[in-house]
């Protein structure tokens, strides 16, 4: 095609501009248009901190309450239970809680918990989202099962810290939520205590 | 009307403002297919087929579905007890996601057996792969409409998987959920993209592919070049119009696939768990996760390779790169002969091997991880072998034809027929 007389440099120039303008125009509006996916501030709201009574809660006991659409466990270990934690520490991949995602720092101790007796958890396999098992019982899912939790998934187990056992899928221990006890015998889930964390 | 010849009456009208006539001439009168296409050439136009099944019938169920957490188990109950036909038009739909799947697999494999991916036909195979991947996504967020209990958790596990990416994996998952967890804002947003946006890409992938294949031509059983051998008129020897030719044969064959297609949907929509799951039949419950979770019988090849590996984003690398190595597998084989019947022996059981492990692999992923398959081995123990012997296929196409390894026969000038 003839171009005689067109000026190239102003067509250039135009290109160059309507480009840059429309381009910066397109990069902001990308912004809503993706941050349209996040939780929406009704489900964030939904998301607020629950309580629950831990009274009569009794040795071996779990309970599931749901907070944010999430199984949350809360249960109470037995004496041997608690003695026997230690000594799993060397069939775990992370005995120390040191991935500190998976919990807030008051419960990245021995028993990942605020009380030793009371554990808190979110009930979701961090491998791939099941629901694991309650199986306290020791041997209930193979000859040296300690007592724990066991994902029927795809084979994940945890001890009854929530610690991950070496050789399954799932990377990490399960989560422990932001939670204190703001009296003796309830337990508030989906916060920290004020001024601590 | 034939060369360019002006059409006249109604026709001539449109064809002035329109490119009714030349359309019709370029992509079926006048596309010159080669003479000797077999059974495994029925698949393209069965997909085609089923994606028109699957966007009537799904139209029609959109207009009694509630893409609502509260609501969506019981509308679709409504559809299956109440609304005339409704049990009809929602098995048409889910035994064509099932048969699309079919389909599209016997397609890929006829790619596979005739070497249609290689050169010139590299771009009708990325397009074919993408329109596999956005099927893939697309029955995936089909089926947690129902919002059953399998839907739920399928659809847990599976945006778990992103989880898995380093640094944005968790807030990523969130984005994808819309909600810490699976809930009624996933499901609404599944929806969006089920019935509108992926749709709209699945079709134009489709033009894209049918463009690609009619500016190359179509490949053969013989892997023969058609092209090579023109007449005066400069019409391939060895082609034939697709229209009366191959519209008649195909027109058989989708009359055939038919009654079979009728037969699951009348006596079999849920074929024995593999089409519709049981736990399906149950309302979602976020609290409760059911004994045994497998995915529809169409992933679940790709599911064994993830679960495979003791190791949660080791899995999902697996898992991903089993399914990006088929993208490149124009590239990986480097052998000259496209069609089996003039590759190496060693090819042919190469191929062999790849069908049946991925079989087992599809078969491990409905059964639960810890089963022990026929009283030998474990899934596990079985899903692993198997997943390697899947990746070795790349590697031995690779070195196999690279080195100059493959002994291959004569091809021949023309196209054979029985």
């Amino acid at each position: 095609m003839k171009q005689e007389g067109a000026d190239k440099g102003r067509r250039r120039f135009l290109t160059g501009a309507a480009t840059v303008v429309g381009g910066t125009g397109a990069a902001f509006v990308a912004v809503p248009f993706l941050s349209y996916w996040q939780p929406s501030a009704r489900t964030k709201a939904a998301g607020a901190p629950i309580e629950t009574n831990v009274s009569k809660l009794e040795p071996g006991q779990l309970i599931t309450i749901s907070w944010r659409g999430k199984p949350i466990w809360v249960f109470r270990r037995t004496k041997d239970e608690l003695d026997k934690l230690p000594k799993l520490n060397g069939r775990l991949r992370d005995p120390q809680s040191k991935v500190a995602s998976q919990q807030p720092p008051y419960a990245a101790n021995a028993t990942r918990s605020i009380r030793p007796e009371v554990g808190v958890l979110i009930g979701i396999c961090t491998h791939l989202g099941c629901i694991p098992l309650y199986k306290p019982e020791v041997g209930s899912v193979d000859a040296d099962w300690p007592g724990g939790f066991f994902c029927p998934c795809h084979g994940s187990k945890y001890d009854l810290a929530g610690r991950v056992f070496t050789g399954v899928p799932a990377p990490m221990n399960l989560e422990v939520p932001p939670y204190w006890f703001p009296s003796e015998n309830v337990v508030t889930i989906g916060e920290h205590k004020e001024g601590s964390a | 009307m034939s060369d360019g010849a002006k059409t006249s009456g109604l026709r001539g009208w449109i064809d002035d403002r329109f490119p009714m006539t030349k359309m019709w001439e370029e992509h079926v009168a006048r596309y010159y297919a080669p003479k000797n296409f077999n059974f495994w050439y029925f698949f393209g136009s069965l997909a085609l087929l089923v994606l028109v099944n699957q966007i009537v019938s799904g139209i029609w169920l959109t207009m009694n579905y509630t893409p609502d957490s509260d609501l969506a188990f019981s509308s679709v109950q409504y559809i299956m007890r109440d609304v005339q036909w409704g049990w009809l038009i929602r098995y048409m739909h889910s035994t064509g996601a099932s048969a699309f799947f079919i389909v599209v697999y016997l397609h890929m494999f006829r790619a596979l057996l005739y070497g249609s991916y290689k050169k010139p036909r590299e771009l009708i195979w990325i397009f074919g792969m993408l329109i596999y991947l956005v099927l893939m996504a697309e029955a995936f967020m089909g089926y947690l409409l129902p919002w059953g209990q399998m839907s739920y958790w399928g659809a847990q596990v599976i945006t778990s998987l992103f989880g898995a990416i380093p640094g944005i994996g968790h807030d990523l998952m969130i984005w994808i959920r819309g909600d810490y967890n699976i809930s009624g804002v996933t499901l609404n947003r599944f929806f969006a993209l089920h019935v509108a946006a992926l749709p709209l890409v699945l079709v134009f992938l489709v033009v894209a592919h049918i463009l690609a294949l009619h500016e190359v031509g179509s490949n053969n059983p013989d892997g023969v070049d058609i092209k090579k051998n023109k007449d005066a008129n400069g019409i391939p020897k060895d082609g034939i119009p697709f229209h009366p030719y191959y519209t008649v044969k195909d027109l058989m064959g989708a009359v055939v696939f038919m009654i079979f297609f009728a037969g699951v949907v009348f006596f079999a929509p849920t074929f024995h768990d593999l089409f519709l799951e049981a736990p399906n039949f149950q309302p979602a419950d976020p609290l409760q996760t059911p004994a045994h979770i497998a995915p529809v019988w169409y992933f679940t090849p790709f599911y064994s390779i993830l679960r495979s590996v003791p190791n949660k984003l080791g899995g999902v690398m697996a898992m991903g790169s089993a399914i990006f190595l088929l993208f490149l597998l124009p590239w990986i084989d480097r052998g000259k002969v496209r069609s089996h019947r003039y590759r190496g022996r060693l090819y042919k059981v190469a191929l062999a091997l790849l069908i049946i492990v991925f079989a087992i692999l599809g078969y491990l992923g409905t059964i639960p991880p810890t089963a022990t398959v026929a009283g030998v081995i474990q899934n596990k123990s079985l899903a692993q072998i198997c997943s390697v012997l899947y990746f070795s296929y790349f590697i031995f196409l690779f070195i196999y034809t690279a080195f100059g390894l493959e002994r291959t026969k004569p091809v021949p000038e023309r196209v054979t027929s029985k």
